[in-house]
């Protein structure tokens, strides 16, 4: 049956009346939060701390952390919840609501720039100006970077990576090498000494210097030319900042001289995962690598049928002055802004952040590096010479990190884009490369302001 | 029309509304699932392309601005348009013309039939990632046993999926491989197309080829229709299998100073669908996904309408 004119016009505007609503509802923002919780005089309260850890040993650690806070803090209680992704976080911290996190931790430093510029999560400066903790002498420089974003400091680093070299000490005596290299020049030169070839593949490669070969990233080598990626304008300078051709460029000559991109893709292809007993130099496939300092722990459970070391990764031959730095990132932890609980969520963090105990147990927990500076000296830390390398890598001033940017890793992925293509070759003109990737990362971020 | 309505007698004007009532309740389940499930997301897919919105602080009004940046700044759009429509023309057509081989095949076997059958449909019934990370390991360039048959008998041993020119190639063999349900939906049609009318072409003199074209496709048109139509749905939201595989290939974990790659190699498998989902939730670009996912849905209703309107062309006229 034919609705009326009448019918038709009040459904239609019933339709577009639920549509506004909804709309309107889509449109809210996140509740501000409050600070006054009542913890500070004792009174009891609960707060949510959601993590993105899930191995048994981690779990362990962090709960363990949790306790012995709860044991200080009699009054505070921590309900935890773990393996939780970025994305389920965002999506929780933007929805609100009585079971949203009031603490969240997160493993990439990558999304930073959203979580400050956005005020998801709380500026942390007020509240560690107003309990006396200055940040630039309890974090290390790097780390300090990659927990904030112009000035705000909306997350503190919670244990952190460094990058090293892990080298094969029993292939290095067959070869006749006595010492790891400190220069990116002696690095290629051993690397083409500990290149055993077998037909159109590879008994044993020096190292694998592709950007897919685990953790060759260009931001991971990049970090031993510290390298800025962005200028005081906050414009791209990968175009203008020489050290990033030169790694480009340095990568792409090493590639060639070990066998040409396409023989060495394929023989990547061989590696089993990077997290297991399968990885390339747990195996004997590489004998050198650039990884960072959880690998020690594997190879002590894995027992590779070789001897093997660790030492800072080399830096340019021009820069030979730096040797000892790294790449450095880690965990981060925030305080979710619309948290009605951030007095008890703050104190929880600076225990979490700033206890040099608490910090220390829990790095020699899950073979993490330590984050404040107090940590990496504690004579508490159990650190035998190969996971010592990363305590001096995260100790250096010249350690490097990726910075955080508005938009998340983008930058890095149109930087790793272009790399890609000037490995295998499709991109000759490097200058010219460099000059279209900087346009397209700054619109990028122009776009997301 | 409303003048002859205000001049009903009161009783019938009375049972109209009734009537008009009682179909509105009748409606009302279908009204508020495609209010919720279809208008209002569209409508706010719509409303967020012009705005600028990071999925945290309130939007604001952007114009054109997102179009802007989709179509001209952001360079891997074009890519990703033209690997979702060589997915559209290549796989939804091999898709199409190997399940309708298959359902013939399996439809003209006389002994063991129910093994073909559950032989081709099982693959159907693997989830996708599980069924994407098999072939990944079967089409490992080094260590798979595809290539190592191939070199075996002297044949290339292609890159797969860490190969751009072969990694949709590798995708569509993926599509085929799992072509299960094509198979039982064009083994009914073929079951239903009236015997007399092969036995009428064969008193005719005409040959196996000939019996397909002028008896087997005109009875199935329609359900090839329908496996065009559903599989440009299909191909338009191509994104597990793309991602997965190149996730897999690629070896990167992902993390900080080492984001994973989308669409490796080299962008080859870049697909609109994650490019949706790249903007949205890793840029925080909420208003330019919004953008993509308009094209998407604008380019999946034109090609719907289009093939639509030549069905029901060429219905007519067969009928």
């Amino acid at each position: 049956m034919d609705l009326t004119r009448r019918h038709r016009r009040s459904l239609a505007g019933i339709t577009a009346a639920v549509c506004a609503t909804l709309l309107a509802s889509a449109c809210t923002g996140t509740n501000s939060g409050g600070g006054q919780d009542g913890s500070a005089s004792g009174q009891d309260v609960t707060i949510t701390f959601w993590h993105g850890w899930s191995q048994d040993n981690e779990v362990k650690a962090i709960n363990d952390n949790v306790a012995a806070f709860e044991k200080l803090h009699p009054n505070i209680h921590v309900k935890v919840v773990g393996n939780i992704a970025d994305d389920k976080a965002q999506q929780a911290l933007r929805a609100g609501g009585p079971d949203a996190p009031d603490v969240v931790s997160s493993f990439s430093t990558d999304n930073v720039g959203k979580f400050c510029s956005s005020h998801v999560w709380a500026d942390l400066a007020p509240m560690l100006a107003k309990d006396g903790v200055d940040p630039a002498k309890t974090f290390p420089a790097a780390m300090l970077k990659y927990s904030q974003y112009q000035g705000n400091q909306c997350s503190l680093p919670l244990l952190g990576d460094a990058y090293g070299l892990f080298y094969n000490k029993t292939a290095f005596a067959a070869a006749g090498i006595t010492a790891p290299p400190r220069t990116f020049g002696e690095f290629a030169e051993d690397a083409a000494k500990l290149t055993v070839t077998d037909g159109d593949s590879y008994k044993q490669l020096g190292f694998m210097p592709n950007y897919h070969g685990y953790e060759t990233a260009i931001a991971h080598y990049l970090g031993q030319y510290g390298s800025t990626y962005f200028g005081p304008d906050g414009k791209s300078d990968i175009a203008t900042d020489p050290t990033v051709a030169a790694a480009l460029g340095w990568q792409k000559q090493l590639v060639d001289r070990l066998g040409g991109f396409d023989k060495l893709e394929k023989y990547r292809t061989s590696f089993g995962d990077e997290f297991s007993a399968k990885n390339p130099f747990t195996t004997g496939q590489v004998a050198m690598s650039l990884d960072g300092e959880w690998r020690t722990a594997s190879l002590a459970e894995d027992k590779p049928d070789f001897e093997w070391a660790t030492a800072p990764f080399p830096v340019p031959d021009d820069q030979a002055s730096t040797y000892g730095r790294g790449y450095q990132t880690g965990t981060i932890v925030g305080i979710a802004n619309g948290s009605r609980k951030q007095t008890a969520a703050w104190t929880f963090v600076k225990y979490l952040t700033t206890d040099t105990d608490a910090v220390v147990s829990f790095a020699n927990a899950i073979h993490n590096v330590p984050s404040t500076l107090a940590a990496l000296d504690s004579p508490k830390l159990e650190a035998d010479p190969n996971f010592r390398t990363f305590v001096d890598v995260a100790k250096n001033p010249n350690s490097s990190t990726t910075p955080a940017s508005v938009n998340g890793g983008a930058y890095q992925v149109s930087l790793q884009n272009l790399s890609y293509a000037v490995e295998s070759g499709q991109q000759n003109d490097l200058r010219a490369g460099l000059t279209a990737t900087a346009k397209e990362i700054d619109d990028a971020i122009a776009q997301a302001k | 029309m409303a003048h002859v309505s205000s001049t009903l007698p009161p009783a019938l004007r009375r049972k109209r509304r009734r009537e008009a009532a009682r179909t509105a309740a009748f409606l009302s389940p279908w009204l508020i699932g495609f209010g919720f499930f279809f208008l209002y997301p569209l409508l706010s897919t719509v409303y967020f392309s012009f705005m600028n919105y990071d999925g945290f602080a309130a939007p604001t009004f952007v114009g054109l601005r997102n179009w802007d940046f989709v179509f001209t700044k952001y360079p891997s759009f074009w890519q990703g348009m033209g690997n979702t429509l060589w997915l559209v023309a290549v796989m939804v057509t091999l898709r199409v013309a190997f399940g309708l081989g298959v359902g013939l095949l399996v439809t003209k076997v006389k002994t063991g039939s129910g093994f073909f059958r559950t032989a081709f449909y099982l693959p159907y019934l693997a989830p996708p990632v599980a069924a994407t990370m098999a072939f990944a390991f079967l089409l490992n360039p080094g260590t798979g046993p595809v290539n190592h048959l191939l070199g075996e008998i002297g044949l290339p041993q292609p890159g797969w999926f860490t190969d751009p020119s072969w990694s949709k190639p590798a995708l569509t063999m993926l599509a085929m491989w799992g072509i299960g349900d094509l198979m039982v939906i064009f083994m009914a049609a073929l079951l239903d197309v009236p015997r007399e009318q092969y036995e009428a072409a064969e008193l005719d003199g005409t040959s196996a080829p000939q019996r397909f074209r002028f008896v087997t496709l005109p009875n199935i048109a329609p359900i090839v229709v329908f496996a065009v139509v559903t599989g440009v749905i299909q191909a338009m939201q191509y994104y597990t299998q793309a991602i997965v595989a190149g996730k897999v290939a690629s070896g990167v974990i992902g993390g900080s100073g080492q984001q994973f790659e989308p669409g490796y190699p080299h962008g080859s498998t870049w697909t609109l669908p994650q490019m949706v989902y790249n903007l949205g939730f890793q840029r925080f670009d909420t208003g330019s996904a919004c953008v993509v996912a308009i094209i998407l849905f604008a380019i999946s209703m034109a090609f719907t309408s289009l093939l639509m309107r030549r069905r029901a062309g060429f219905l007519n006229s067969e009928d």
